[in-house]
């Protein structure tokens, strides 16, 4: 009769409670650091947040107490993740069309595939190593070394995998009907691809294309010798091919620096990377909660 | 009527459209075996430039640790110790926290609402840029575990890793920040592995009368065991060429120390540290100290694809 009841005090059941708590042990352990972070980078960065900020250069660090704005690394960073877009983009997305669409499983899009899975596990400070030598040393730009545009090339290499991945996987979530329809009517295969399955599949590339730029826009290895750091307003065209700053490097140098000054702006800087960054997480993920919602109908 | 009988007579295509097609297709194809170019392009590019290291120190490199550009001898003991050891002990400690959070996350322990805000948090924290992560750390957790370091210190010194007075940056820091980084990887992973097995399995279990745990440890979890064991070995990868936050909380010196509490380097924080200014010979030592690095990641990565293909789930 007895065992029809839950029993607290057999070992099964006093062994379910302990894990379970051990469980939950570890996602407190696990989560509570995380919202932490997140609050205190918020917190503390967001106190030192002026308008100034947004106007000035960087004083060189030094006794003098104002450490002056970020202007010149916001601006850095929105050209060097728009040059690796430029670069990344199109040769993903066109990869991408090539692997989902034209190739039949044979031995190279096997390869291809593979090479983007193991491109995407390259370390990100080894993608700066090669541009460095391909780019940097070799002044190849006009004579130009340490640059924005070797810094773009550089963080392209990162993009690239997350383009052609998301653009592939889209691609084929795209119900062959559509294909067949098409080709059926009598358009050629790029008229179906550039008019038909592309057009169906962009929502899911766009968010997976917005993620690959802004997890960019945070990388700092690729940067550090390849772009370098700059103090100095961005003027004009020709400064592509300087020194170019960036908000990650900004964090990373000013961290390093003694002076409080320069600590409170690399607080600021992370503010507004990290506000950016998750904004643009959370917004391409409402997105497609949306979108899968609106297909399930 | 007309109209229909111009259509007809055009129903060739124009050879216009025909090399448009192909043209197309074969941009397409150049642009994917971009992919392949640029992977080999690395692995060249970093093997020729460490070629004058590679010959001058041959395997001798990789067991020496002097690094003195002053008397032109190098040798990345130091570094690659640091990285293998950063990387393991973090993952020791980020695989059950990890694989924890995941059980909690896909059992039903409270309501499914708060387990996806748990678990879309975990996945966000993933997208924290790892130099904001160095800032914090160095910062916030320094000081944090500092009176926590003198602790071990007194009480653990006997053991060789914990042997040195903690004086600021150390090697258990950089572990530390790795774990934050690596637990967002390793509980996402694990999270969809452990979603995949079959709800059918669950239920058999627990109609032989199996309790919520022993049904975990002895079907759910072997079940998913592949998927995370990639997942876990990604994150390796990633411990591995983590370079900003480990560069800004290690402490960065080149004297080999068995001691977690001593700063140390990694080869990653190593390139990031000394690219920029090295010239001469120093920098086919830093390519040859890359090229370790690459080895090592790529092996992993491999690896890790290996397991997926080999042992993904087929049920």
């Amino acid at each position: 009769m007895n065992s029809l009841y839950y029993q607290k005090r057999l070992s099964r059941n006093i062994g379910d409670k302990f894990f379970t708590s051990l469980s939950v042990i570890c996602a407190l352990i696990a989560i509570l650091p995380l919202i932490f972070l997140v609050t205190y980078i918020l917190y503390k960065g967001g106190s030192q947040i002026t308008p100034e900020l947004f106007t000035l250069e960087p004083n060189p660090p030094g006794d003098d107490l104002d450490a002056g704005g970020i202007n010149p690394a916001l601006i850095g960073t929105l050209i060097i993740t728009t040059i690796a877009s430029i670069i990344a983009i199109p040769v993903g997305v066109g990869g991408g069309i090539y692997l989902a669409e034209y190739s039949k499983g044979g031995a190279f899009s096997r390869f291809i595939r593979f090479g983007v899975n193991v491109l995407a596990g390259v370390p990100s400070i080894i993608a700066g190593v090669f541009i460095y030598a391909l780019i940097v040393s070799t002044k190849i730009l006009f004579g130009s070394m340490y640059s924005g545009l070797a810094g773009g090339m550089a963080l392209s290499i990162l993009m690239l995998p997350t383009v052609i991945k998301t653009t592939d996987e889209g691609l084929k979530l795209v119900p062959n009907e559509l294909r067949y329809a098409s080709l059926g009517v009598g358009a050629s295969m790029y008229t179906t691809i550039l008019k038909v399955t592309l057009p169906s599949a962009f929502r899911s590339i766009t968010t997976g294309v917005v993620l690959g730029i802004a997890r960019a826009a945070g990388e700092t290895a690729p940067l550090i010798f390849t772009a370098l750091f700059s103090y100095y307003y961005i003027t004009g065209f020709g400064d592509l091919f300087y020194e170019m700053g960036s908000l990650a490097v900004l964090i990373y140098n000013f961290a390093l620096e003694p002076y409080d000054a320069q600590n409170k702006l690399a607080w600021a800087a992370s503010f507004i990377l990290v506000l950016s960054i998750l904004s643009v997480n959370i917004f391409s993920r409402i997105m497609a909660a949306f979108t899968e919602k609106t297909k399930r109908v | 009527m007309e109209e229909k009988l111009t259509l007809f007579k055009n129903r060739k295509r124009f050879g216009i459209e025909k090399n448009i097609d192909i043209i197309f297709k074969n941009t397409a194809l150049v642009l994917s075996s971009f992919v392949a170019i640029i992977l080999l392009g690395i692995i060249l590019v970093v093997f020729f430039q460490s070629f004058e290291s590679f010959s001058r120190y041959g395997l001798k490199f990789l067991v020496t640790s002097e690094w003195n550009p002053v008397k032109d001898e190098y040798g990345a003991f130091t570094a690659i110790y640091g990285t293998l050891v950063t990387s393991f002990l973090s993952l020791l400690i980020t695989i059950p926290l990890g694989v924890g959070t995941a059980i909690f996350i896909t059992e039903d322990f409270v309501p499914k609402v708060f387990r996806e805000i748990i678990g879309s948090f975990v996945e966000l924290l993933a997208a924290i840029p790892s130099v904001v992560l160095g800032l914090w750390a160095i910062f916030v957790m320094e000081p944090f575990f500092r009176a926590f370091f003198v602790f071990l210190h007194n009480f653990f010194g006997w053991i060789p890793l914990f042997s040195t007075e903690p004086t600021g940056r150390n090697s258990l820091l950089a572990i530390l920040i790795l774990v934050v980084m690596l637990l967002p990887i390793v509980t996402s992973i694990a999270r969809d592995s452990l979603n995949q097995v079959p709800k059918k399995l669950r239920n058999a279990a627990y109609g032989i009368g199996a309790s919520r745990w022993k049904t975990i440890f002895s079907v759910i979890l072997p079940a998913a065991l592949s998927g995370i064991m990639a997942g876990v070995l990604l994150a390796l990868g990633r411990a591995m060429g983590e370079t900003m936050a480990v560069t800004m909380i290690i402490g960065n010196s080149n004297a080999f120390s068995w001691s977690l509490l001593s700063p140390g380097y990694t080869i990653s924080s190593m390139l990031a540290n000394q690219f920029g200014e090295a010239d001469g010979s120093q920098v086919s030592s830093l390519f040859y100290a890359a090229f370790v690095l690459m080895i090592l990641s790529l092996v992993v990565n491999i690896f890790a694809q290996w397991l997926v293909k080999k042992f993904s789930l087929k049920y």
